[in-house]
């Protein structure tokens, strides 16, 4: 019955790091548990492999396909209508390249860390980065429901020992909420995923959409209390764990306060766009009525989450909290763009995905270097910084404008057609966008507050007078998010191109098969 | 001549090089290098603009737009037709804004040079310095609304960067800097959430948000006014001698009048020069579509129409729309403008570097709200509602700055507020039309405001090191003053001393005209200018708006007229006494501290760009834009005859439409002029003859001279008190409700109490009915090894916890083995 089985440049790029942990595995850890360059360099050498990859796929990815590319499917258990199937389409390409790229930069900046030479076990903490890794690009590439979501709990496994082992004081505490948090918004969305799939007699998300175009009544629609409500909630809810949307957060700032700096990178680099990217690719077009129904609910959550993270962020005295709670707000705009259901706006939201993992990424790493030298997270005992090391006050102060939305630089360009979209939006419109907007004042107040006490002021602790110079490795993670801050700032058409065919092909799926509302 | 107005890119470009070379380079460079650079790249941006305003002379006007090379367009959505480019424009306005700024900026950058002399951090500044001009450049420059943003927040961090510049000094006093800098721009990011309001607005109004696009013209009237004079001209040319030329309506009409209005034609580059045929030549935009046209452009033609814009779930006729577009702007400008109510950052921003409060916080940056106002003349004009607030927003600004002004003691801070209230004079000429009577004003204040504050850094400088003469002098200090030199920190760590001496305080001045006579002379230029006296700069531009504000109310009957001449007459008087008081205080009188007497003159790298922009200060007005109908304040026609009439209005109606030039007042004039050379009499009885308040002895002379003068100066002195009120308004209430979001509500409650206590006990009673029949001993002790585990590492975790860890690694379990169940069952079935 099946298919396209020769291999695709997106097979190569989701097995080299897979192929990596094992080639890994084989190799000898040295007694003492760390100090193996082997060990890092081969991780490392795999991520970037990784990478060259992904730039080779999106260097000969067509902008103009709305459609699916570098396709391949394969029978896996065709009783049930399961298959190994993957493909990229302009929704995921950026998602992809998102991800090859923050998994070099995190290992890394791990090269250094002081907890994993302290704790040990290297071999396994760069198995399970690169484990992370496979299981994040399968989420993304899978075509197939079912694959999709033994990608989306394997993405768990590696985190929660990234977390366990190498985190701080609570971190199993940490682990476990994280763990099980997700866990209990997955097992709705698997309940949906399996009435779906026997519904329709296949897992095939393109084969899915296609019959909810031909049948709108498939998953019939009749207000809240209906099928595809609760199937659309089903998968809802489980991302909406993931993003998180308010207020489903509560684990975030435990997670990222805990997890070692590389996790904290990931986490917020990758995974919460997990939960963004589901929605996109899942909630919106196979069940478009439940979508456009639920939009002003789903956005006043969103808008709600940008105010109230961004509020809560700023009373924040643990620098790393300050910036978990920040992503609650950053990533209200994103879900606030996908559910304006038009091409400005997902086409924002998808880009503030990416832009979010550079800058908030970003700012986690700068969080880890500070830690590194003073051993602490609490911004009281900074201040100066600036003085002490300049050019790392210099970069820094970079990423926290990017992380503010400063025009020229990729956070604007990201919430400005997020917000231009709601606007614009036949759902939304004015009231969501004004009050999302203020977000954008409180960004900076949140933002500038931690700047400030941290980078600027005078010297008042005696430690911070002789910190440490910047290494290269930590210099040239730090250049390379500013590059892409610049890039995505000053010319995001490479971007917005890649996705435009695709967006638009799923907002024309969308708007034709929402027969209860018009959108634009 | 016709490639000219490429050259806008080179004067982004040139500046953005200056600051590369100084960011990675600067240190290594040392002074005199980075300076150099840093000075020169400002001077290239000059030449650039002066070649771009021959462009326009020659050219007739002829307005282009400029795709910059490297950059191919900036958001651009294709299905959704978004399409906002990296696109430059060069007409009569924008080219006025690069002069002031490259030209200005030029002498506050060779100023700097002398006054950052010695500071550790020297390169940096002028690294920030060509930063700024970066970005306001682009804020001029460019062709749409974002781009203008692009400018608008970018100095908005140039500004913070530089009010925070000293962000390490000792004794408090780097956060009190660092934490000026963050009010700045939190204030302003407040203004910007108008600023961005007002462009989703328009953007789903227009579709668009380009000011005008290539080939359309701004001003249709005057094109079509000069258009059929050119016809005239041309047709009684041939008829009587067949002469060549064509004499246009400015003078400068080229050979080929017709040239002119060829800035309409579709190709708007290349066709003028050629003498073209009238027929063919576009002198309106009914040849372009609607939506082929700019916001503008499309505004007029909505408005004729009586047009709804559609929003989704709503609709609005054109005029509600523009007053919204309009209103959300006036929030943008009164952040970066500094009106009410959002200029309270501007007096604190006093805490950068003297050059930095001349070029942006008094020359440039701070106008930028002014400069996009007139730009959006269209859209104010065709918006009565949002004008009438304007008009008082700008005039109660006016009048309540200079009030303030009256009653302080630091002489930065007298020239903040007066900055704060002459902005609000150029607002509310906004606020009443007079659009060229703002830019004039906005003109002829960046001269005399950027003297001021360049000449007051000159005075504090030469306190400063009267005062270490002074300490040396005294006998002991003497290896402190050089280990203070040797630190590198030079004049400016004034408060690492150990008494406590303000070198701002004016009270700690006095007789300074003796010992800095240079400065003196200047200061006084820039004071009679500011203070509007004849025929310095201030007198024309400030009598323009006044006269307009009249006219408004007399005339056209406008409310706005009214109450902006009432406010900004009495402010004109507050202007005028505030200065002469200061002139007082500072330079008259004998010398009150050891400092003031040891105070020498400053270096020429300082006093040339002062005698320069002295020289501006007094000829700038007359020369630039001398009325009609002056009589006798233009020496009966002579500076008409001299220097043309109206001819800085006319040079800005070819790009803002409604920049309608008015008749002198006569009556107005001599009232204005009365009432300036009143206060400044005034203040001379009160101040003169060196009756001035001791640091900490005597009140303030004023404070007996007038009745209620106690009370008026208390609340001068207070600045009636809008920090305190703001701070219990909104920043305190703001701040107890984020501790209460953060710590009450979002831990205590949510994080705590509920996950922990209500979710987890849930958890944990279903776990236990699940897992005792499920008790099959193998899980039971896997699950205990987990928990000891869990035990082992989590020393210091509470017992209650432990119970949880072992409920979650239960339904981890759980749910591990639901998977590999439902993965299983598939293929238990096939087989």
């Amino acid at each position: 019955m099946l298919m396209n089985s020769a291999i695709t440049i997106a097979s190569v790029v989701l097995f080299l790091p897979l192929i990596g942990m094992i080639v890994l595995l084989f190799l000898r850890e040295p007694a003492d548990g760390h100090g193996n360059n082997n060990l890092k360099w081969t991780a490392f050498g795999f991520s970037v492999a990784t990478l060259v990859a992904t730039i080779v796929m999106w260097a000969s990815f067509d902008p103009a396909t709305p459609g699916l590319q570098f396709v391949q499917q394969m029978n896996w258990i065709p009783s049930v209508g399961i298959s190994f199937y993957i493909g990229v389409d302009g929704i995921s390409i950026l998602l992809i390249v998102l991800t090859a790229f923050i998994m070099p930069v995190a290992i890394l900046s791990s090269f250094r860390a002081h907890v994993i030479h302290e704790r040990g076990r290297e071999k396994l903490y760069y198995a399970f980065m690169l484990l992370l890794e496979f299981a994040m690009l399968g989420v993304f590439v899978a075509q197939d429901l079912f694959m999709f979501y033994i990608f989306w709990e394997v993405t768990l496994v590696p985190m929660y020992f990234l977390i366990g082992i190498w985190g701080a004081e609570r971190r199993i505490y940490a682990a476990v909420k994280f763990f099980l948090y997700t866990m209990a918004g997955s097992i709705l969305m698997l309940l949906a995923i399996l009435y779906v799939g026997t519904q329709v007699g296949t897992f095939s998300v393109p084969d899915i959409i296609a019959a909810v175009q031909a049948n709108p009544n498939l998953f019939p629609f009749a207000g809240i209390f209906s099928t595809q409500s609760f199937l659309f909630l089903g998968f809802l809810i489980a991302f909406a764990i993931k993003v998180p949307i308010w207020p489903l957060h509560s684990w975030l700032p435990d997670a990222h306060v805990q997890a070692p700096t590389a996790g904290s990178v990931i986490l917020a680099g990758v995974l919460l766009k997990l939960g963004t990217y589901g929605i996109v690719r899942f909630c919106l077009p196979m069940f478009p009525d439940a979508a456009a129904n639920w939009a002003p609910f789903v956005a006043t959550l969103a808008v709600i989450g940008i105010i109230y993270g961004a509020w809560v962020s700023y009373a924040q005295t643990d620098v790393k909290k300050l910036v978990a709670y920040s992503s609650v707000s950053h990533l209200g705009f994103v879900v606030l763009g996908i559910f304006s259901l038009n091409q400005v706006g997902i086409q924002g939201a998808i880009l503030q995905m990416v832009n979010h993992g550079i800058s908030t990424g970003g700012l986690f790493l700068l969080v880890g270097m500070l830690y590194e030298r003073r051993h602490t997270k609490d911004i009281a005992a900074y201040g100066g910084i600036w003085k002490v090391l300049p050019v790392f006050g210099g970069l820094s102060l970079v990423i926290t404008l990017s992380s503010m939305g400063l025009p020229g630089l990729n956070g604007f360009v990201g919430e400005f057609t997020i917000l231009l979209g709601a606007f614009g939006s036949q759902i939304l419109g004015f009231v969501f966008t004004l009050f999302a907007t203020l977000g954008v004042i409180m960004a900076a107040v949140y933002m500038l507050y931690m700047f400030n006490k941290v980078f600027m002021g005078e010297v008042t602790h005696e430690e911070n007078k002789t910190l440490e110079k910047l290494h290269w490795q930590e210099t040239t993670v730090l250049v390379a998010m500013i590059v892409v801050i610049l890039w995505i700032g000053l010319q995001p058409a490479p971007f917005f191109g890649s996705m435009d065919s695709s967006v638009n092909h799923l907002v024309q799926t969308v708007s034709s098969a929402a027969s209860s509302v018009a959108l634009r | 001549m016709e490639n000219y107005p490429q050259l806008v890119t080179l004067i982004v470009f040139i500046p953005l090089i200056g600051f590369v070379i100084n960011l990675f380079f600067g240190a290594r460079l040392g002074e005199r290098w980075s300076g150099l650079i840093g000075s020169t790249a400002s001077v290239l941006a000059f030449v650039v603009a002066l070649l771009l305003w021959s462009y326009l002379i020659n050219s007739g006007y002829e307005s282009a737009v400029v795709n910059p090379p490297f950059l191919n367009g900036w958001i651009t959505i294709a299905s959704a037709k978004v399409d906002i480019p990296w696109q430059m424009r060069v007409d009569t306005l924008s080219v006025t804004m690069m002069l002031v700024v490259t030209g200005v900026g030029s002498l506050i950058h060779i100023y700097a040079t002398g006054y950052m002399h010695g500071d550790p951090r020297f390169s940096r500044f002028f690294t920030y310095l060509n930063l700024f001009l970066v970005f306001m450049l682009i804020l001029v420059t460019g062709n749409n609304f974002l781009m203008m943003f692009v400018g608008w927040e970018g100095v908005g961090l140039c500004s913070f960067l530089l009010i925070g510049f000293w962000f390490d000094k000792t004794k408090g006093v780097g956060w009190k800097n660092s934490n000026a800098a963050r009010k700045a721009m939190i204030a302003n990011r407040v203004g910007d959430f108008g600023i961005l309001m007002a462009i989703f607005l328009m953007f789903w109004t227009f579709g668009t948000l380009d000011y005008f696009r290539p080939g359309e013209i701004a001003n249709v009237h005057l094109a079509e006014e000069e258009h059929e004079a050119a016809l005239v001209a041309a047709e009684s040319g041939a008829a009587s001698e067949g002469a060549p030329v064509a004499e246009g309506e400015h003078g400068e009409a080229a050979p080929a009048a017709e040239g002119e209005h060829s800035e309409a034609a579709p190709a708007a580059e290349g066709e003028h020069g050629e003498a073209a045929v009238p027929e063919v030549v576009f002198y309106n935009n009914d040849h372009i579509e609607l939506r082929q046209l700019g916001v503008f452009g499309q505004a007029e033609r909505m408005i004729e129409a009586k047009q709804e814009i559609d929003f989704g779930p709503f609709s609005l006729p054109i005029e509600t729309v523009l007053v919204l577009i309009t209103l959300f702007m006036l929030l943008g400008a009164t952040g970066k403008s500094a009106q009410i109510p959002l200029f309270v950052w501007l007096p604190d921003a006093m805490a950068g570097p003297t050059p930095v409060s001349a070029l942006i916080h008094a020359a440039t940056m701070v106008t930028a709200g002014v400069y996009m106002m007139v730009r959006s003349n269209v859209f104010f004009y065709n918006a009565e509602l949002t004008s009438l607030i304007v008009a008082i927003v700008g005039a109660a600004t006016a009048l309540m700055a200079g009030f303030v002004a009256l009653g302080q003691w630091d002489i930065k801070k007298v020239l903040a507020y007066s900055t704060v209230s002459q902005l609000g004079f150029m607002v509310a000429a906004v606020g009443v039309g007079a659009y060229g009577a703002a830019m004039f004003h906005l003109v002829t204040h960046a001269f005399f405001k950027a003297l001021l504050f360049l000449g007051s850094g000159s005075v504090i400088h030469g306190v400063e090191h009267g005062h270490h003469i002074a300490h040396e002098r005294a006998g002991h200090g003497h290896g402190e003053h050089d280990a203070h030199h040797a630190d590198g920190h030079g004049h400016d760590d004034h408060h690492e001393e150990e008494h406590e001496f303000d070198p701002q305080d004016m009270r700690n001045m006095g007789g300074l005209a003796k010992r800095m006579p240079l400065t003196y002379i200047t200061y006084l230029i820039g004071t009679l200018a500011l203070a509007g006296v004849w025929p310095l700069a201030g007198f024309w531009s400030k009598d323009e708006i006044l006269a307009d504000s009249w006219l408004a109310g007399i005339v056209d009957n406008k409310l706005a007229g009214f109450i902006a001449f009432a406010f900004l007459l009495v402010a004109a008087g507050f202007t005028a006494f505030y200065m002469w008081r200061q002139i007082e205080i500072v330079f008259f009188g004998k010398p009150r501290t050891d400092a003031a007497d040891h105070a020498p003159e400053s270096s020429p790298a300082m006093v040339i760009p002062l005698l320069v922009l002295g020289v501006l200060s007094l000829i700038g007005g007359f020369v630039m834009n001398v009325p009609s109908g002056a009589g006798i304040f233009a020496i009966f026609d002579l500076f008409n005859n001299w220097f043309g009439t109206h001819k800085f209005t006319e040079w800005l109606e070819h790009s803002v439409a409604h920049a309608h030039a008015a008749d002198f007042q006569p009556l107005v004039a001599i009232i204005s002029l009365v009432l300036a050379l009143g206060a400044i009499g005034f203040a001379r009885s009160i101040y003169g003859r060196g009756k001035s308040a001791n640091v900490d002895t005597q009140p303030d002379p004023f404070e007996n001279a007038v009745p209620n003068g106690a009370m008026a100066f208390r609340l001068a002195n207070a600045k009636l008190y809008w920090d305190e009120t703001y701070f219990r308004l909104f920043e305190n209430p703001f701040n107890k409700l984020s501790v209460f979001l953060a710590d009450t509500l979002d831990w205590r409650f949510w994080h705590d109490y509920f996950h922990e206590t209500v979710i987890a006990k849930g958890f944990n009673g279903i776990a236990s009915i699940l897992s005792n029949p499920v008790d099959l001993g193998i899980i039971d002790g896997i699950v205990n090894g987990v928990g000891k585990l869990a035990q082992w590492v989590s020393g210091r975790m509470r017992l209650v916890q432990t119970g949880y860890v072992r409920t979650y690694a239960v339904t981890f379990l759980l749910g591990v083995v639901l998977i590999i169940v439902i993965l299983l069952l598939p293929m238990v079935q096939q087989g």
